[in-house]
């Protein structure tokens, strides 16, 4: 995983509450068996005025002009602004991996469903918690004529608004290591390999029906 | 000191290892693996040389791609057929236990987990789809993961976590006659919000719980995650017990008598502290219809599609205007009014022989409604169908003009041939009802097997108890 650095980038505003991950990723694209090329079918049913298919080209495709990520303020947006309770619904990994795969890097929104939160660090995605007061203004400055841009420190754990404000943000310290190094998760429980052995005997013991062998 | 929930017993027991702040490496017994959600970590594993620890932990099946009808000529679609050939290949090379697609004990991963014994009381179970949540009925820690994680998992048999916080729903008294386990979860669903448990483990308790059969605690745990809970749990009892007695992976003898001493223990201390409780009475819930996009925008059956002025939040306001423009729907308009254009009864929330039984017995000798374009029944499991066919449900469905189906995930999530059209409006008995769930622009609400089964007949909702 590539490790997270500060940076300065531009905000796209979703104004909607309980963003799914269908819609973040509808189902016809999860047939692929790769983790890349989701991008272009990022919200793919809000973003075009066709039904997509995978496979196709999607820059011959009717965008929906009403659509934030087709407004023209937004383009190159690195920073999602979003709703309560973003990413609810499937699992799928896929929904982190079009997001990532489009350009987004941080995710701001008052509350996200648990396990989208949890696979956006594994894929170096920052999803940020904010209150609902401090996202209404954010909301706000976002939709005026100029796009918001904000700076974006892991490490001081930090958003920095063009004007000056700077907004802390909470993020929990194993996670941002992780991010801020780019750790990949495995190698870090496999250095653990002696504490599960022994687990696995314990559990042998007292849980032998655990371990039968069909 | 205070007693343990359920849940602090179920994590202790499978801690392998805590850091200072917390995070916990967690020891997970089964894993469930379908074909969407495991080809890439797959991958990862043969990208970083690393075999499974543990194989025979995992169970592994198609489901989502899955065509429910002609299985024998293969899958059409080149994209799905590859994903589900890819699933094959992977279980041979890395020698993981396969049923697949024509195996007869094939279908949904959530129904054959617990139908094989394979989900066990006390486990800890995982898989790539957040409705892993179900086999929490059985009184096992079992939530949804990730892509990433489902490669973890194969590498180490391990999870990285942190605890969540305890949360009990009672529903105390009598659930009435035509009120389901469907209906209980979306009336909670309803009462504390698709994101009301998130952060939580919600524990299911009170009489109705212990009331509920365990397809109905299945039912009841798999739309725990559409309350944003990652896992739900019902305390082990009798009715757990004689469920996973026999079944094929189940401890047999000695070995069972041992298991059964551990399993008993699986029940919250009546001292235990929760750090919320929410309270509900069975009594007063009736059988429930979603009106919008999000599974808590619901209605009892004999209410009306609620009016967005009347909502004093904006964000939440403009929520339910646009799900009624998506739905096609008038504030006012009473649910029975609501015609329908296809229904649907499967999925890993309803699927079960009980669910089946429930459905035909409102429809025997009956037909659909002429405005009821189709009607798919399709059964959990292959075993689940073998099952209904001995029981001659399959009949009863035929003869109603219902469509008798090969099992899979199908129209829940529409990632076979079976779908809505644009604008077409369905009575389901699955989980999700966001925008283009069962196809695009398709409208989706969702009711227990009884109340798909009696809007097929009468072409519209009707009040199940009544019919």
């Amino acid at each position: 995983m590539q490790a997270f650095n500060t940076f300065t980038g531009i905000v796209c505003p979703l104004d909607r509450a309980n963003v799914d991950t269908d819609a973040i990723i509808p189902k016809q694209f999860l047939k692929s068996i790769k983790r890349t090329g989701f991008g272009p079918n990022l919200f793919d049913e809000w973003r075009y005025l066709d039904h997509g298919e995978p496979g196709q080209d999607c820059s011959q495709r009717p965008l929906n002009p009403d659509f934030a990520l087709n407004d023209p303020r937004y383009q190159g947006a690195q920073i999602l602004l979003a709703r309560e309770n973003f990413g609810c619904g499937s699992s799928r990994e896929h929904a982190p991996w079009a997001l990532a795969d489009y350009g987004f890097r941080v995710i701001i929104a008052p509350s996200f469903a648990d396990i989208f939160y949890n696979n956006c660090f594994k894929n170096g995605l920052l999803p940020i918690v904010l209150d609902a007061e401090t996202v209404d203004a954010l909301f706000g400055k976002a939709g005026g004529r100029e796009a918001l841009e904000i700076t974006v420190d892991l490490a001081a754990q930090t958003l920095t608004l063009a004007d000056g404000t700077v907004i802390p943000f909470d993020v929990d310290p194993f996670r941002k290591q992780c991010l801020l190094e780019g750790l990949d998760d495995i190698g870090l429980t496999l250095r653990h390999t002696d504490d599960i052995k022994a687990y696995e005997a314990r559990r042998r013991r007292e849980a032998p029906w655990l371990f039968q062998e069909r | 000191m205070c007693g343990k929930t359920l849940y602090d017993k179920l994590w202790a027991e499978h801690v392998v290892r805590t850091d200072e702040d917390g995070t916990a490496l967690l020891y997970i017994d089964r894993h469930l693996v379908h074909e969407v959600t495991s080809p890439q970590a797959f991958e990862g594993l043969r990208l970083a040389g690393r075999r499974p620890w543990r194989p025979h932990a995992a169970l592994a099946m198609p489901d989502h791609n899955v065509p429910t009808v002609n299985r024998e000529q293969g899958i059409e679609d080149p994209i799905s057929r590859l994903q589900v050939e890819t699933l094959d290949e992977n279980c041979r090379t890395f020698d993981i236990p396969e049923f697949s697609m024509t195996d007869p004990r094939q279908g949904i991963v959530h129904v054959v987990g617990p139908e094989e014994g394979a989900t066990l009381p006390g486990m800890t179970v995982v898989c790539g789809d957040s409705h892993t949540s179900t086999h929490g009925a059985f009184g096992a820690l079992a939530f949804g993961i990730g892509t990433s994680e489902v490669e973890h998992v194969l590498a180490t048999q391990c999870l990285i976590q942190k605890k969540s916080k305890n949360m009990r729903v009672r529903v105390e008294g009598k659930a009435g006659t035509g009120v389901t386990a469907k209906d209980i979860a979306l009336a909670i669903i309803g009462e504390i919000g698709t994101a009301g448990g998130t952060g939580y483990v919600i524990e299911f308790a009170g009489e109705a719980i212990r009331d509920l059969s365990m397809e109905g605690r299945m039912t009841l745990c798999n739309m725990t995650i559409e309350a944003g809970a990652r896992a739900g749990l019902v305390a082990v009892d009798d009715k757990t017990l004689e469920y996973v007695r026999g079944r094929p992976f189940a401890p047999r003898e000695d070995l069972w008598e041992q298991a059964v001493a551990a399993w008993r223990e699986l029940h919250s201390d009546a001292d235990a502290v929760f750090d919320r409780e929410v309270v509900l009475d069975a009594a007063a819930i009736v059988p429930q219809v979603t009106w919008g996009t999000s599974p808590e925008m619901v209605a009892p059956v004999t209410g009306r599609v609620p009016d967005p002025s009347a909502e004093p939040i904006e964000v939440k306001a403009e929520g339910m205007r646009r799900a009624l423009a998506y739905m096609g729907l008038e504030a006012g308009t009473p649910i029975t009014e609501i015609a329908v254009d296809k229904v649907f009864i499967g999925s890993c929330t309803n699927s079960r022989i009980e669910d089946l039984r429930a459905a035909a017995a409102v429809i025997k000798g009956r037909r659909k409604a002429d405005n009821v374009r189709q009607v798919l029944v399709v059964p959990g499991s292959g075993l689940v169908r073998r099952q209904a066919e001995a029981e001659g449900l399959d009949r009863i469905f035929i003869d109603a003009g219902f469509e008798w189906r090969e099992p899979g995930c199908s129209m829940c999530l529409a990632m076979n041939a079976d779908r809505l059209e644009p604008g077409e409006r369905c009575a389901s008995t699955s989980n999700r009802n966001f925008e283009g769930r069962q196809g695009p622009g398709g409208r989706t609400h969702l009711v227990s097997p009884e109340m798909a089964a009696a809007a097929a007949i009468a072409g519209h909702f009707v009040d199940v108890r009544a019919f």
